[in-house]
């Protein structure tokens, strides 16, 4: 009999501690397949956040890194300069990345450190009990917005794609979803790219994944997922910000 | 050669090929030099954009198995702490260097020594110690530089130099060959893909469960208890006949050193304790003297951080005086030797 | 060397040469094979500001590293100069550049050498180079190294790209020794 879907051999065999509907696991399964049909488990080096995605070194079978909150590029950049030759990603989620972390991601992006963030956005603090993340929408309510995030108390929501675009060290930056199996298998897509990239020392590629929460978005998984292409993707629009590969007008 | 640059030679002599950095007076030297000689030796110097980036940079070099260092002074290491503890946490062996200057807040460049505190009891958050070593002359920011090195390698964890100002800018002959290299561990645990030979490998210092934490810190434990029975180091200078015994690490005990011989030369019986670890701090070598001493003087460029472990190192069984000025001021030999008179005056020594 | 420890501070501006100064002797201590050390005074500012630099050189080891009582100063600005040559052990010696400094000290148990430095390396064409006149008038008078040994070791340090050099810091150094 034809095996026509397995578990991907990059990611391990274990149960996963995150809700229910949570899209952490469809991401996770991405990552690896991108591992298995490289061929590189052998020589790739994971480096895990502080978020829902903490446990991320239990879920992969490559060697991994627990790294201090916001610092997966800088702990990525310290593996990756001394063994050039192992493939290296981070797996972050927008707190990690783009609020405590912000400097170590600028920073490896613009020194284009050759590795692979992917990059987890759903809006909000999952681990810590939903609180605003800064990609928190405008008016979205999180316990520490009860009232709805509103920019001129609470700031504007970041988009970590369009900043880092600008960036003379970014090779490759898209924003993709995981709210369809159209958008999964396009966020596959980009994922591969993101560590085909690296094995081609091509620089910095972030691939940022529209995520859900539904847990502390107070949704059921199905309106979740409607509640992210309502909400996220006119403020988050999907598509490839920088790919030093394609012609100009391609890309955002 | 500078004291800062002899660190940074010795590091890459010692085979630590990177170096993570930031720029901070007064131990920019250190990334200089590196910036200098790396590309010659086949190795990296990296700015990176924080001391909290490259205290990280330094976690991820070590975890893949290689040798790296970072440095910076007082208020780049107070950045640096997250990481430290995250190494101990981890099990990562690293070289950290702090040229200290003045403190709290920017505080000022001159030397200083009011990181012991810090240095010794709380470097990062945790359950925790660090070795942590104080050269006194150039030579030793070579010699002690190596051992760092292979101390970090061999307890896997993080090994600070606590130097300061004053030795890291002054200037001295230095002969890199005084130090044999020690047998070390192979790094099996390592984070440098698993080759299709191995289970994978995971660094890691998360531990949900307490029991699974407790009993990781006291395996820790049990290795520094190792640390505190094996490499204890320090320097006794003239303590054999001594009524006052001076004790002071780095750029101190060298004033202590000429202190010691003006009270001598004025009929004062003094002679010098060096702790050259700070941790483990040489207890048993400060008990003994205890035996022999009438008292005990701790000078420090601080307000008096050391002296309260020189208190419990003798059981309170003789007075432990204080001497020292801080801010970076550098206290004078004449006025540390003029402090061993009046105490001997006062206690009829 | 003649035997002993030679405790010396060399102070002024920034920029003229007082670290220099400090590590040509230093230097040449240490290929002797004496003890010696240099330590800088450090601000933030690269140029203009006070600077001063404590060097030992030694037939003992060497405890503290700084020299709060020189046995020979070298002062090259006002401020050096009245900072810091009351501090002068007694019997010891004061070198001042008296283009730079007006005044002359009172003391009368420290011996007192003062060589117009700047004037002469301006009037020489010799411009940055005071501070080696300078150490040509200390060697001359404390004796304290060869006078060809330490031009040697002086100009080794230069590259054979700048042979100007080589010339400037030799005419220098004579300037100075024969003041």
């Amino acid at each position: 009999m034809a095996v026509v879907f397995e578990r991907p051999h990059a990611l391990a065999d274990t149960l996963m501690h995150y809700c229910p509907g949570c899209t952490h696991g469809i991401v996770h399964r991405l990552v690896a397949e991108a591992i298995d049909e490289l061929g590189v488990e052998d020589r790739t080096v994971g480096i895990a956040p502080v978020g829902c995605a903490v446990f991320a070194y239990n879920y992969f079978n490559c060697d991994m890194i627990e790294a201090a909150h916001g610092r997966a590029p800088a702990v990525a950049t310290g593996v990756k300069r001394t063994h050039p030759e192992l493939v290296v990603f981070t797996y972050q989620g927008d707190g990690d990345l783009a609020a405590i972390g912000t400097a170590e991601t600028v920073h490896a992006a613009t020194r284009g450190e050759n590795i692979t963030v992917v990059f987890i956005n759903n809006c909000i603090y999952g681990m810590t009990g939903g609180q605003m993340a800064p990609t928190t929408l405008p008016g979205q309510v999180t316990a520490t917005t009860p009232y709805g995030r509103t920019p001129k108390i609470q700031g504007n929501p970041v988009r970590v794609c369009e900043m880092l675009s600008t960036l003379d060290g970014v090779a490759y930056a898209a924003r993709v979803s995981v709210d369809t199996p159209a958008n999964v298998r396009n966020a596959k897509k980009a994922i591969l790219k993101g560590f085909k990239n690296q094995l081609d020392c091509k620089g910095f590629s972030i691939i940022e994944v529209l995520s859900t929460c539904p847990t502390n978005w107070g949704l059921s998984p199905k309106d979740a997922l409607f509640w992210l292409r309502e909400n996220m993707i006119p403020y988050y629009p999907l598509g490839t910000y920088k790919d030093v590969d394609a012609p100009k007008e391609e890309t955002k | 050669m500078k004291g800062n640059e002899a660190i940074a030679e010795a590091a890459i002599n010692a085979g630590c090929l990177y170096y993570f950095g930031y720029p901070i007076t007064p131990q920019t030297e250190i990334s200089e030099y590196m910036a200098k000689r790396m590309p010659k030796v086949g190795g990296l110097c990296l700015q990176a954009e924080s001391e909290i980036a490259a205290v990280n940079m330094l976690l991820g070099a070590s975890a893949s198995g290689t040798r790296a260092m970072t440095s910076s002074s007082s208020p780049g290491i107070s950045l640096k702490s997250e990481g430290i503890s995250y190494l101990v946490g981890s099990d990562l062996p690293a070289v950290v260097v702090n040229v200290q200057r003045g403190g709290p807040g920017l505080g000022g460049i001159q030397p200083s020594q009011a990181d012991y505190y810090q240095a010794t009891k709380a470097y990062g958050h945790g359950d925790m110690h660090l070795i942590v070593l104080a050269p006194s002359t150039v030579q030793e920011m070579a010699t002690l530089t190596g051992e760092a090195f292979d101390l970090a390698d061999i307890y896997r964890t993080p090994v600070i130099i606590l130097a300061d100002g004053a030795i890291g800018q002054m200037m001295e002959p230095v002969d890199f060959s005084e130090r044999k290299p020690r047998e070390l561990p192979e790094k099996t645990w390592a984070t440098c893909g698993h080759r299709g030979a191995r289970k994978h490998n995971i660094v890691n210092s998360l531990l949900m469960e307490p029991e699974e934490l407790e009993r990781s810190i006291r395996d820790r434990f049990e290795r520094y208890r190792k640390i505190e029975e094996n490499e204890v180091m320090c320097e006794k200078y003239m303590t054999d006949d001594a009524d006052i015994v001076v004790v002071a690490f780095g750029i101190a005990a060298r004033i202590a050193k000429t202190a010691a011989q003006i009270a001598r030369s004025r009929g004062v019986k003094a002679g010098v304790l060096r702790p050259i670890t700070l941790w483990p701090f040489p207890n048993k070598e400060i008990s003994a003297l205890a035996d022999t001493a009438k008292a005990f003087l701790s000078v420090e460029l601080s307000m008096g951080q050391m002296v309260t472990d020189v208190k419990l190192a003798c059981e309170c069984r003789r007075p432990v005086d204080f001497f020292g000025r801080t801010g970076g001021v550098i206290p004078a030999p004449a006025d540390v030797a003029e402090k061993l008179c009046a105490m001997s005056r006062e206690l009829s020594i | 060397m003649k035997q002993g420890t030679y405790n010396i501070l060399i102070a002024g501006f920034g920029g003229q040469g007082v670290l220099f100064a400090g590590k040509a002797l230093a230097k040449m201590g240490m290929h002797e094979g004496l003890h010696v050390t240099w330590l800088p005074s450090y601000g933030p500012e690269m140029r203009g500001g006070a600077a001063n630099c404590s060097v030992i050189i030694s037939d003992e080891e060497i405890g503290s590293p700084l020299v709060p009582d020189p046995d020979i100063l070298i002062a090259l600005n006002i401020p050096s100069f009245d900072k810091f040559e009351p501090h002068i052990k007694p019997g010891g010696m004061l070198f001042a550049d008296s283009a730079m400094i007006d005044r002359k000290t009172s003391r009368t148990d420290i011996e007192a050498h003062y060589i117009p430095a700047s004037s002469l390396a301006s009037d020489n064409g010799l411009s940055g180079l005071a501070n080696v006149i300078m150490l040509g008038h200390v060697i001359k008078k404390t004796g304290i190294f060869d006078y060809d040994a330490f031009l040697k070791d002086l100009v080794s340090g230069i590259p054979a790209s700048r042979s100007a050099l080589v010339e400037g810091n030799t005419k220098a150094l004579r300037l100075g020794f024969e003041y």
